[in-house]
């Protein structure tokens, strides 16, 4: 299996580093996002040829990002389930959901630490 | 300008065994914009690797979906050998890619009936489903389960398949690949099935690119992508090449998934003449300290696993991206100019499968 | 026995279901199970049905649409509950996005254990209905209007730290 890396980047690069994939002819795999103690990394992952390329931030709860919508037009998908699940603004979505993407019990699931009665 | 109206779509409709919805706007009869939600069956799986082992994981990663089930456990234990460095043995290896092969059949056969169901070409969807049938008595025998087969496990395979049995598979495929003949003549040859599908929903190689279609939603518009090229499982040592249409239309997309049938049964009767004996099982110790994105090829398109582990027995992160999220982008873009009544055939052109998008 | 129990329609709803089981009720439907012999006709239409077949356990987007299938059946009407998720909630009962079974929402007359359900269940879940369904018109009884009463009974979750 193919060795994989990951450049991280800052925040700042992210719409140049799309604009760059884009020109090279990549298609846009993947965008996720994992919290790591108070910190939220989001990779983004492209490929060409059945090569991976990621890049990965690092931001904070109430940092915004930019979206790559405009570049990649079908990344409003993962942009808004980034928003909605995590509670992240992701600045100007071409289509954006407005925090109605998921419909969650809880809000931002995934940036906090829930207990359910009846736990085991 | 004729006035607009909004019609919604879903989420319980006599066509879609699964919920999605669409609001549809719509100056008369054509499509003018669409705007999808999900989340119907959305419930926060990916958040249990918290709760479970890395190891007792993998049954919640195969009840992703009741369709793709046997995939979504293999590139999930897939993503932990390659974190943990584990070489399996070859015959789990074989034996995997057999009963992924075995899985797009069911799907792809379930798809043709579902899909033939939506134009109303009720024979069709009969015989589909007869035929699967065959193909879940042999999932049933080998695994133990019909849809759920919860035989992947981190190092391995439950369940070795007996020389005998894989003989008789052989000569279940031969007889099932007569069938499907039959079958596809009637469905992809018709004269109305043409009518209706061909021109309808047409999406660009460019425009499937860029808005990141996989699987046969992108096969069908030319795109050679397909995930089993990077040789996962026994797929390095097995001669096939992925099927691809240039039409973009939903015609084409059917015809990808006719013929795929035939790459899958000659992929298995491949494996079957190929397969090593030996163990198909090994210890394993340890937990995963690393991150990998694991990608197989589904019936409906590449599937990536994300898993970080930090060597705990509880993963970090386990996120999944599935082939039907990626192609909703294109799905709306498909059904932009279409008439209101070729919306459920472009819907199941793609098939959707919601459990899988929505996790 | 009657008219209504010789040819029961019945709809079927994919709560937050993984596919399994609602493949396995199509699968009920086609040659090899083919309970189309008994008279069960899937329909689309909620008011055209008398027994409604539920997958899967409920989210917080899917209750409104469970309830309003429900109302819209007509008396008298019978629920199945298919699969373990639909049943408890089962393996997905401690996801934040999964409220429980389907009785926490509408009264469920029979319930179909098995992950995914097999058809033969299935179809023996169905045929007890049948038996429901004849006791509730003989005795007429009329099914309660559902409203959303059950987020009462909602688990309590709490939640720590992070955005508003």
């Amino acid at each position: 299996m193919e060795p994989q890396t990951i450049v991280p980047i800052t925040v700042g690069e992210v719409v140049q580093k799309a604009e760059q994939a884009k020109k090279d002819g990549c298609r846009l795999v993947l965008i996720s996002c994992t919290k790591i103690d108070e910190t939220f990394e989001i990779i983004y992952t492209y490929e060409k040829d059945l090569k991976l390329t990621n890049y990965r931030i690092t931001v904070k709860q109430d940092d915004e990002i930019p979206s790559i919508s405009g570049i990649y037009w079908g990344s409003f998908v993962y942009e808004n389930e980034i928003h909605d699940l995590y509670g992240i603004h992701v600045k100007g979505i071409n289509i954006d959901f407005k925090g109605t993407f998921y419909k969650t019990a809880i809000k931002h699931p995934f940036s906090v630490t829930i207990t359910k009665e009846g736990d085991a | 300008m004729t006035k607009q109206i909004t019609v919604p779509f879903g989420p319980q409709h006599p066509v879609l065994p699964e919920p999605l919805h669409l609001d549809l706007v719509l100056e008369d009869e054509k499509v003018v914009d669409v705007i999808p939600t999900i989340g119907y069956v959305h419930r926060g799986l990916e958040k249990l690797v918290e709760k479970r082992e890395y190891t007792e994981y993998v049954f919640i990663a195969e009840r992703i979906c009741g369709i793709c089930s046997f995939i979504h456990s293999q590139t999930y234990v897939q993503g932990i050998e390659q974190i943990m460095g584990l070489e399996i043995p070859e015959r789990a290896e074989y034996l995997r890619t057999i009963w992924g092969e075995y899985s797009r059949l069911h799907s792809h056969l379930l798809w043709l009936g579902l899909f033939a169901d939506s134009m109303g070409f009720e024979s069709v969807f009969m015989n589909a489903w007869r035929l699967r049938e065959h193909i879940l008595d042999d999932l049933e025998s080998t695994t133990g389960g019909r849809v759920i087969q919860g035989v992947c496990k981190v190092g391995g395979v439950r369940k070795d398949v007996a020389p005998e049995k894989l003989d008789e598979m052989l000569k279940g495929l031969k007889n099932l690949e007569h069938e499907l003949n039959e079958l596809n003549n009637v469905f992809l040859f018709d004269q109305s099935m043409k009518h209706r599908l061909k021109g309808i929903g047409k999406l660009s190689s460019e425009d499937a690119y860029q808005l990141g279609a996989v699987g046969p939603t992108a096969r069908g518009s030319g795109l050679a992508i397909d995930i089993r090229e990077t040789g996962y499982g026994a797929f390095g040592k097995i001669n096939f090449r992925p099927v691809v249409e240039h039409g973009g239309d939903s015609y084409a997309r059917c015809a990808v998934r006719a013929k795929e049938m035939f790459t899958s049964i000659d992929i298995i009767e491949q494996c079957i003449k190929k397969i090593p004996d030996g163990p198909v099982d090994m210890k394993v110790t340890g937990a995963p300290d690393g991150e990998y994105f694991s990608r197989t090829e589904q019936p409906r398109g590449e599937v990536i696993h994300y898993i970080k582990g930090n060597g705990k027995k509880n993963l970090v992160r386990h996120r999944v991206r599935t082939p039907t999220f990626t192609n909703i982008p294109p799905l709306v873009t498909l059904l932009k100019g279409c008439e209101l009544a070729d919306v459920p055939v472009i819907v199941l052109s793609i098939d959707p499968c919601i459990g899988c998008a929505e996790r | 026995m009657t008219y209504l129990a010789k040819s029961p329609w019945i709809i079927h709803y994919d709560a937050s279901s993984c596919n399994g089981c609602d493949i396995e009720i199509l699968a009920c439907l086609t040659p090899m199970y083919d309970v189309e012999r008994f008279g069960i006709i899937n329909t689309g239409n909620p008011k055209h049905a008398d027994i409604f077949v539920v997958t899967g356990s409920i989210n917080e987007a899917n209750r409104e649409v469970i309830q309003n299938i429900y109302n819209q059946m007509p008396d008298p009407k019978v629920v199945v509950a298919v699969g373990i998720c639909a049943c408890s909630g089962g393996v997905f009962r401690e996801c934040y996005n999964v409220a429980g079974g389907i009785d926490k929402l509408i009264p469920v007359d029979v319930y179909v254990p098995g992950c995914a359900a097999r058809p033969e269940s299935i179809i023996d879940g169905i045929v007890t209905a049948l038996g429901i369904l004849e006791e509730k018109r003989t005795k007429n009884v009329h099914s309660p209007q559902v409203t959303d009463n059950g987020r009462a009974e909602h688990p309590k979750r709490h939640a720590k730290g992070g955005a508003e």
